[in-house]
């Protein structure tokens, strides 16, 4: 069974349903509440186009802890009825429900159960740690079916049925069938783990959709040698959903490669950081461990005991993708909605004590295929975590990605822009075509651009000064060169200075290039001559505005 | 003796040989070098930046518009490069060149913080350009340089005359494994008043410490008429001299 609270990101804001909210992630939107719906916004949405929509529309950045510690409330309620929940992530989580059901009366029983349950806890005013006393409230859908993935494709569906929110159950063995009416791109669900791009995905349904394989069905019916040859490992497993099979993995290690992680925490830990300490410790072990066995496990299971007897146990799905760091922020959110429910309800009392870290479905390690053409590569991952680094020392502001904007002047055309305001990975699919071919002797010129009249020729110099530099151009009398309103230099230049350096003679110059931005705009009208000049300092490019030379660029 | 002989013997020395060569551990020299421009084959042994050295670009004028041309070739195949201590780049020019600049990120750090912002940066990233802003002390260059080396970055030190506009630039303290110096900067294109910077002719001195490079003289056009890098013995034997003046001239007074 799966329970699958929509747009989670955006009800953990806990902000009322009907306000217009987006959460962003990278300048994208990411999740949205009901209100936003109604305005017409959809994932994916820039900033902008959400606020054209519906300007009063509120702009949350996406904090996984946030989303984690109030999906606490929802695991809470499910655990009174069930033993052991896996977490998917913050919004979904899934459970097996053979014996539950038994004790409770039916799968679609103990469905209605949940469903009143969990919408009941929502309702109340229940504190959350921070935010003070609120209310939840979510659209909750529940799907029963054999295996996880077609249990979450069912939990969306019903979610979707018009009407009152019913729990979609897919008896035994029905699963192709109950497929088999749906749009394809619901096998997402199937193929989406860490050894496949998004990009290739994508592309694997356009190619289906082309070939006019909207449904399930048309593609379970399919030869399966036909698929595998097209698509590969990605088409197998989205095949595999659709005729019923899950993808559950087949290889299972033999049992005496069963590890467990335990540390004792002796004083018990009163605050969840110096917990999360140990869990980065454990989690290292456990990689090293695990990696040097060959293994790869699918799921961790985090047990912490405070030294009161209280025992909690939660299963997080892990798929190899997970690192320390990782592994030990979902303990830290675990222990953080534990105590933080725990104490209000009165279930747990004092320190933890013990943590073990129990890797589940242990398999053998096929590792991870990267991606062949296009798609993130390694160096763009390894870049990424880098630049987090340097931010992490120097500040949000210190690393900066040059993007073109298109301009007249020389400092408008590349900005620097700050990284948390790119999306790095967009960026690299986007122009991964034109790296593939390796390094060639072609300039690459940017791409796209208008005609900027008034621009500097071709070629740009390499060094823009972002802080002009006062200079002098004389002519051979030693007056000041001026260029009149006609555009004509005043006198030939001689010799020129920048800064309060020393003089260099001119050995050639070129120009003048006038421009006049503006001239309707009080405040923004410039009115700049430009000059090429070569002297034994170089080339430089200079520029005349309200009668003082300054250095714009140098050709180095 | 008749031993000492056999040992000598040609076809002995031969056989060795292939012994040799069957035995020799398989290094595949392409993941060692960075891919670079087709001008810049020629100057660098292997036909590639080896990963892990220090290049230091200098000379009067133009050491610039060399980085980003070096910088080109490995961007464009895949890797990423930062930017330390340079903020007046200018990245269309960068793109002219080639250089990929989606994959390029700007740092900017206080001076003091410097050594480990460029340390962290040696760890990830295959290409790191240290502008003339900060200079390390030799401490510091010494351990940037060995950590380069451990990684396979390649460190590319830019300290050009022109950009001591501001304020005078101090050199790497220690000897580079490549050291490229711009001699000779020639403008084609401008006369007096009339044309426009077309093509730059360069030439570059290339030196280095032990036997990673050999003393030599290139002449590049950077850029050509075309915007690209090029080899200067390459047909261009058209320069453009005389061009109709754009702009007339009025003589003062």
């Amino acid at each position: 069974m799966v329970v699958f609270c929509a747009d989670w990101p955006a009800v953990a804001t806990t902000q009322p349903a009907e306000k217009p909210l987006v959460v962003v992630q990278a300048n994208r939107v990411t999740s949205l509440s009901q209100g936003a719906r109604k305005h017409g916004i959809a994932r994916g949405f820039t900033v902008r186009e959400a606020q054209a929509h519906c300007p009063a529309v509120q702009v949350v950045e996406y904090n996984q802890q946030r989303d984690a510690r109030a999906f606490e409330f929802v695991l809470a309620t499910v655990e009174q009825f069930v033993p052991r929940v896996e977490v998917i992530e913050p919004g979904h989580c899934a459970f097996p429900t053979l014996g539950p059901s038994g004790y409770h009366g039916g799968d679609r029983a103990l469905a209605q159960l949940l469903l009143a349950q969990i919408q009941a806890t929502a309702g109340q005013a229940v504190g959350l740690p921070q935010e003070g006393s609120t209310t939840l409230e979510c659209v909750v859908g529940i799907g029963i079916a054999d295996g996880p993935q077609a249990a979450q494709i069912a939990a969306k569906e019903s979610i979707l049925c018009p009407g009152v929110l019913q729990p979609i159950v897919v008896q035994t063995g029905k699963t192709a069938e109950f497929l088999s009416a749906l749009p394809i791109e619901r096998l997402a669900v199937a193929t989406r783990s860490a050894h496949s791009s998004g990009l290739a995905i994508a592309e694997m349904f356009d190619v289906l959709r082309r070939l006019g394989i909207r449904t399930v069905g048309r593609f379970a019916a399919l030869p399966l040698a036909d698929v595998s040859a097209r698509f590969g490992s990605l088409g197998m497993s989205a095949y595999r959903l659709a005729t019923g099979y899950e993808t559950t993995p087949l290889n299972l290690a033999d049992p005496s490669a069963n590890v467990s992680f335990e540390a004792a925490i002796d004083p018990p830990a009163e605050r969840v950081d110096q917990v999360a300490f140990v869990a980065v410790e454990l989690a290292e072990q456990l990689h090293a461990e695990l990696s040097g066995r060959g293994l790869a496990c699918s799921r961790v299971l985090v047990v912490a005991e405070t030294d009161a007897g209280d025992c909690i146990e939660r299963l997080w799905r892990h798929e190899g993708a997970l690192s320390a760091a990782d592994i030990a922020r979902r303990v830290r959110w675990q222990l953080d909605g534990w105590l933080s429910t725990g104490r209000s309800l009165g279930r747990c009392s004092g320190g933890v004590q013990r943590l073990e870290l129990i890797p589940d479905q242990v398999i053998a390690d096929t590792g991870m295929q990267l991606g062949f053409w296009g798609g993130t590569n390694n160096a763009t991952e390894r870049a990424i975590q880098a630049l987090d680094r340097v931010q992490a020392l120097l500040g949000a502001d210190a690393v900066k990605l040059p993007q073109f904007r298109g301009g007249r002047s020389l400092c408008e055309q590349y900005q620097l822009v700050a990284i948390n305001a790119v999306d790095v990975f967009a960026q690299e699919r986007s122009s991964g075509g034109s790296s593939s071919s390796g390094p060639t002797t072609e300039a690459g010129s940017s791409s796209g651009t208008g005609p900027w009249a008034g621009r500097i020729p071709l070629p740009s110099p390499t060094v823009v000064w972002s802080e002009l530099v006062q200079a002098e151009l004389f002519d051979a009398a030693g007056h000041s060169v001026g260029v009149s309103g006609r555009g004509v230099m005043s006198a030939v230049p001689v010799r020129c200075r920048m800064g309060t350096g020393e003089w260099h003679q001119i050995e050639h110059w070129a120009g003048p290039w006038c421009t006049e931005q503006r001239w309707w705009d009080a405040i923004g009208h410039r009115r700049r001559a430009r000059v090429q000049v070569v002297c034994d300092a170089g080339a430089h490019l200079l520029t005349l505005e309200a009668g003082q030379w300054w250095v714009e660029a140098t050709y180095d | 003796m008749g031993v000492a002989d056999s040992t000598r013997s040609p076809a002995a020395v031969a056989e060795l040989r292939k012994a040799l060569e069957h035995t020799r551990p398989v290094v595949l020299a392409e993941q060692q070098r960075l891919p670079l421009l087709k001008a810049f084959q020629d100057v660098f042994p292997g036909g590639g930046l080896q990963r892990g050295s220090i290049v230091h670009v200098g000379g009067a004028a133009g050491a610039t518009a060399v980085a980003l041309a070096l910088v080109a070739g490995p961007t464009q195949a895949g890797s990423w490069a930062a930017c330390v201590g340079l903020d007046h780049m200018g990245w269309a020019a960068a793109a002219e060149l080639g250089v990929h600049v989606p994959r390029v990120a700007v740092i900017q750090t206080p001076a003091q913080s410097w050594p480990n912002v460029t340390a962290a940066l040696v760890d990830s990233f295959d290409v790191v350009l240290c502008g003339p802003q900060h200079t390390p002390s030799p401490q510091d260059a010494r351990r940037l340089t060995a950590r380069a080396r451990e990684r396979g970055a390649v460190l590319m030190i830019i300290s050009g005359e022109t950009l001591g506009i501001a304020q005078p630039p101090r050199p790497w303290p220690a000897m580079a494994d490549v050291e490229l110096c711009v001699v000779q900067a020639e403008w084609f294109g401008v006369a007096q008043g009339s044309g426009r910077l077309r093509q730059r002719r360069i030439t570059l001195q290339v030196g280095g410490r032990r036997s990673l490079s050999r003393s030599q003289r290139v002449e590049l056009w950077l850029p050509d008429i075309s915007g690209a890098v090029a080899k200067a013995d390459a047909v261009q034997a058209v320069i453009p001299t005389a061009l109709t003046p754009t702009a007339l001239l009025m003589e003062a007074g």
